[in-house]
């Protein structure tokens, strides 16, 4: 908190333009009710910053089937062997001590004309305004074989961390000195670009350490590597050769569970352990509450509050939206877009128009093998001709090379953003 | 808080509302929230976990930090990209709300 002298020292050096921060707390006039479905890096942010913000004028209460919070970014070194699933679970907790009311359940349905939500659990409540913060489900008809929860079991997709992480270790962990692993990547846009080169790259580093027979298959249904090409195919050629076969334009069509197999257009291959990542779409939530959807997938949201474009009262955030032009499908982006929500909502509630020149930050850190990482970053602003968010020109880049600094840098970054986040 | 400051806010707030102020009165708040993930909640990065805090750092070193991660003059991994996202203006409205908060 400031105290007066540092204030008017602040007040003098930037006189003139409103930029008091520790202000904006004991000043804002919001006041309601905001119902948050989706405890992950979208939901969890939005809610405490909302608590943070309103400095505990507005209601908020957090919907999450989970107990725990438990982090995409980083379970694939739990995949790998280097990391444990505690390492990347956070308690709810710490939103509790921010006055967030979280209730662990299941969404049905949201109606956006009377503003209520229905439970599995918990009955109806009433909003004043819903974020819609539910991450991604699977497009399983692309996949037809994978439709039952048995068929899931097996061929596991782990891209939403927890059982389905520790699972896919195990099936590592059994995996015979020689064998095949194979990952089928779906054609972009999905939840984290750069998400399944790091966890080939992972996963041919720990059988280079542990079963150095054995071999990484990687198909992907894109025409080349989605994020960060030139620091991953070089990884690749420099720690992998002969481990790692990377191959482009290889859409997943079906599978054939009994054999581990991926059936695609006009070849098969057999792996031991076959790990599919399935194609996309916003999270079921937002599919069922009415919200507008591109090609049936994506939720289109203004950018100035992440609201829907039609369902009003509703804001969507995260992997769930329609990305604005160079914007990832990451935690990162999922946190900036639940501050630009949070500060508009605010607004909204105290009778003012959301903040016009919202900016977000983006950074996806991945790990090359168990101790060095690439990192792909771009700082975003909103554009009013354009009505979206653009990448601010110079503003984006990557690493120079794979290095050891930003393996620190990476975890560093991934503690205080589930600070950010829950604490 | 108490009512000195909010005083002081509502005075800030008027002044803001001069010529130059069509900017949202939270604008740099939420700039200031695009670091957070690295740099912790309002700069209060978690200590040990290798990030720089930016909270009650003085004013001219962050700015001039800034300025040198965006000429390409200091050292870094990754500031030098994410420094030119930003103007001069909101460089220094930038350093001056971290400066400003606790330690
Ligand atoms: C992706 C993580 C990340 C984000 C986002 C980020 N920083 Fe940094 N920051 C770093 C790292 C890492 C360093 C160390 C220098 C380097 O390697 O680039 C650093 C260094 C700094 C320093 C120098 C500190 C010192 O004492 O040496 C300042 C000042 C700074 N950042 C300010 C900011 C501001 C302001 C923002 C938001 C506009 C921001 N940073 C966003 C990661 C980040």
């Amino acid at each position: 908190m400031l105290n007066r002298r540092d204030f008017i020292k602040t007040l003098g050096a930037t006189a003139g333009v409103a930029t008091l921060g520790g202000c904006a707390g004991g000043a804002s006039k919001a006041r309601g009710h905001v119902v948050v479905v989706g405890g992950g890096y979208g939901g969890a942010t939005a809610a405490k910053y909302l608590r943070l913000w309103s400095n505990g004028s507005v209601d908020v209460t957090l919907i999450e089937r989970n107990t725990e919070f438990i982090s995409c970014p980083i379970s694939n070194l739990v995949i790998s062997g280097d990391k444990a699933l505690a390492d990347i679970t956070v308690s709810y907790e710490g939103l509790r001590k921010w006055g967030v009311r979280v209730v662990h359940d299941s969404v049905l349905g949201i109606d956006a004309e009377k503003r209520t939500i229905k439970l599995e659990k918990g009955g109806e409540i009433n909003y004043d305004r819903a974020i819609l913060s539910p991450g991604v489900d699977f497009l399983w008809d692309q996949v037809p074989a994978l439709k039952s929860a048995d068929a899931q079991a097996k061929i596991l997709h782990a891209w939403k961390a927890g059982p389905q992480t520790v699972a896919l270790r195990k099936q590592l962990e059994d995996l015979k000195d020689g064998g095949v692993y194979a990952l089928t990547i779906p054609k972009a846009p999905y939840r984290c670009p750069p998400g399944p080169y790091e966890r080939i790259s992972v996963i041919a580093d720990y059988f280079k350490r542990h079963k150095p027979k054995s071999k990484v298959i990687a198909l992907d249904a894109n025409p080349e590597v989605t994020s960060k090409k030139g620091l991953f195919t070089k990884a690749w050629d420099e720690l992998y050769k002969g481990i790692v076969d990377y191959r482009p334009n290889s859409e997943l069509r079906d599978v054939d569970v009994a054999n581990r197999t991926a059936i695609l257009e006009f070849d098969k291959v057999k792996a031991d352990v076959l790990n599919v990542v399935p194609p996309q779409r916003a999270g079921d939530i937002v599919a069922k509450s009415g919200a507008k959807l591109a090609n049936g997938r994506w939720a289109e949201v203004d950018w100035l509050s992440l609201e829907s474009v039609n369902a009003k009262g509703i804001h969507i955030l995260g992997d769930s939206t329609l990305s604005a032009p160079l914007m990832p499908k990451s935690g990162f982006m999922a946190n900036q877009h639940g501050k630009v929500a949070a500060a508009a909502i605010l607004n909204l509630l105290a009778g003012e128009a959301p903040n016009p020149e919202p900016f977000m930050t983006n950074t996806c850190y991945s790990f090359v093998d168990a101790k060095n990482v690439i990192h792909v970053a771009s700082v975003h602003r909103y554009d009013a001709e354009k009505k979206t968010l653009i990448v601010v020109p110079g503003a984006s880049g990557v690493s120079a090379q794979r290095n050891e600094i930003e393996a620190a840098y990476a975890i560093g970054w991934a503690k205080n953003i589930w600070a950010d986040a829950l604490a | 808080m108490n009512r000195l400051i909010s005083a002081a806010c509502l005075a800030a707030l008027a002044l803001a509302a001069g010529p130059a102020a069509a900017q949202d009165p939270n604008f740099t708040r939420n700039l200031a929230a695009t670091c957070a993930p690295c740099h912790g909640t309002n700069g209060k990065a978690i200590p040990g976990a290798g990030q720089v805090p930016l909270a009650g750092e003085a004013q001219e070193t962050i700015a001039s930090r800034l300025h040198e991660f965006r000429a390409g003059t200091r050292p870094a991994t990754i500031m030098h990209q994410i420094a030119k996202g930003y103007t001069d203006e909101q460089i220094k409205q930038l350093a001056a709300w971290f400066a400003a908060q606790k330690k």
